[in-house]
């Protein structure tokens, strides 16, 4: 049965800005999905975001919506969080946004593990500003400002979550439309700071200059480059070589920022 | 049972092609920059086209 998304956008926004073929479009369809599969009320629900392609996401969704500052989209998400605990929080945005400018954000949300979903796109690079580099850039591609081959080492953004202390972690691709809602709503479901990390395209600004010569290649290396977590713990160093782990890579429970803030005021009143 | 009923909206369709692509039966075309439903008799309703487009430009109704 086709899925109803217009019940969850806002009238007369599509179609949307982002190029032919972009990844962003198909996780924002999960995205919705997964809101639908938690039965998340619209006006008790936020959806926050920064600066990038994939922060335009909130634009067109029929939530409350903050589109912020580049990299302070978990600040922003965190004050709302602490002012309405009882409210969904969803942070959306690029790995741009979340791991470079606004990283020290990123890490700290996850270290609190404070209750929030945060869905970050990775298309391996700054995407609305014509391709610089970013921190997920693989090393030795190109991008405008590393035309000779990025020398740098990439952040595994999943990895650094889980390092900060983010409660939940999982990824998938734009490839696995179906995985990305189950994991989302996973996500949501969890109490704690759940990461989503959706690997994705952006075909006019990445693709472009890394030889790929067309959107459904791009597709295609996201398909061959997931395995999933159960698979590889059968699988060599040497098969595992250029993959990426997908599903749900980390949960475990641990005590969430707002009930020990909540805590914190009954001490101070004296309770 | 009867096919699926194919529906494309061209107004947000990109033409990026990923649902023609990744369509098991083949039952998708491009057709200039907006695809066109060849053989619709072959859908069999997985709903994959639907899941990958980026562009909401595509719906199938099954019964
Ligand atoms: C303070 C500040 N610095 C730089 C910019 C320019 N800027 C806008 S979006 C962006 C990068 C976006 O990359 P990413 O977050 O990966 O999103 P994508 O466009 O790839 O989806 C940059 C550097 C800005 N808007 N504000
Ligand atoms: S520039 Fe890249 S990330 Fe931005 S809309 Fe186009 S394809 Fe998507
Ligand atoms: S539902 Fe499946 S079989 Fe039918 S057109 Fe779409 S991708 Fe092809
Ligand atoms: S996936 Fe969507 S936008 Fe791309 S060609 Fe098919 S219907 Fe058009
Ligand atoms: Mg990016």
């Amino acid at each position: 049965m086709a899925f109803d998304y217009d019940k969850y956008l806002r009238p007369g926004k599509l179609p949307h800005i982002w190029c032919p073929g972009c990844g962003h479009g198909i996780a924002m369809k999960g995205l919705i999905r997964a809101i639908d599969t938690c039965g998340l009320d619209k006006s008790n629900t936020a959806i926050v975001s920064g600066i990038g392609c994939a922060s335009r996401l909130p634009g067109y969704v029929d939530f409350n919506t903050l589109h912020t500052a580049h990299g302070r989209a978990a600040a922003f998400a965190t004050g709302v969080k602490m002012a309405k605990p009882e409210m969904n929080v969803i942070v959306v945005g690029g790995d741009g946004d979340g791991t470079a400018i606004g990283g020290n954000h990123f890490i700290h949300a996850c270290r609190r593990n404070i209750d929030m979903t945060y869905v970050i796109f990775n298309n391996f690079i700054y995407g609305m500003t014509g391709g610089q580099f970013s921190p997920c850039t693989p090393t030795g591609h190109k991008a405008s400002t590393t035309v000779y081959g990025n020398p740098d080492p990439v952040f595994d953004i999943s990895k650094l979550a889980i390092g900060a202390g983010a409660s939940f972690v999982a990824r998938t691709t734009a490839f696995h439309a179906t995985q990305i809602d189950k994991l989302i709503a996973e996500g949501i479901k969890h109490k704690g700071l759940s990461v989503i990390e959706v690997l994705d395209d952006c075909p006019t600004t990445y693709g472009r200059r890394n030889k790929f010569r067309s959107v459904i290649e791009m597709m295609e290396r996201l398909k061959t480059m997931a395995v999933p977590v159960a698979a590889a713990s059968k699988m060599t160093a040497e098969q595992l070589e250029g993959k990426v782990l997908t599903g749900v890579l980390h949960k475990e429970e641990k005590p969430e920022y707002c009930e020990q803030y909540a805590e914190v005021i009954k001490r101070a009143k004296g309770a | 049972m009867s096919s699926p009923r194919i529906e494309v909206i061209e107004r947000y369709c990109k033409g990026c092609s990923i649902c023609v692509e990744f369509c098991p039966t083949k039952v998708l075309e491009m057709d200039g920059f907006v695809v066109r439903v060849a053989k619709p008799e072959a859908c069999i309703n997985c709903m994959q086209c639907e899941l990958r487009c980026p562009d909401f430009a595509i719906k199938v109704h099954a019964e």
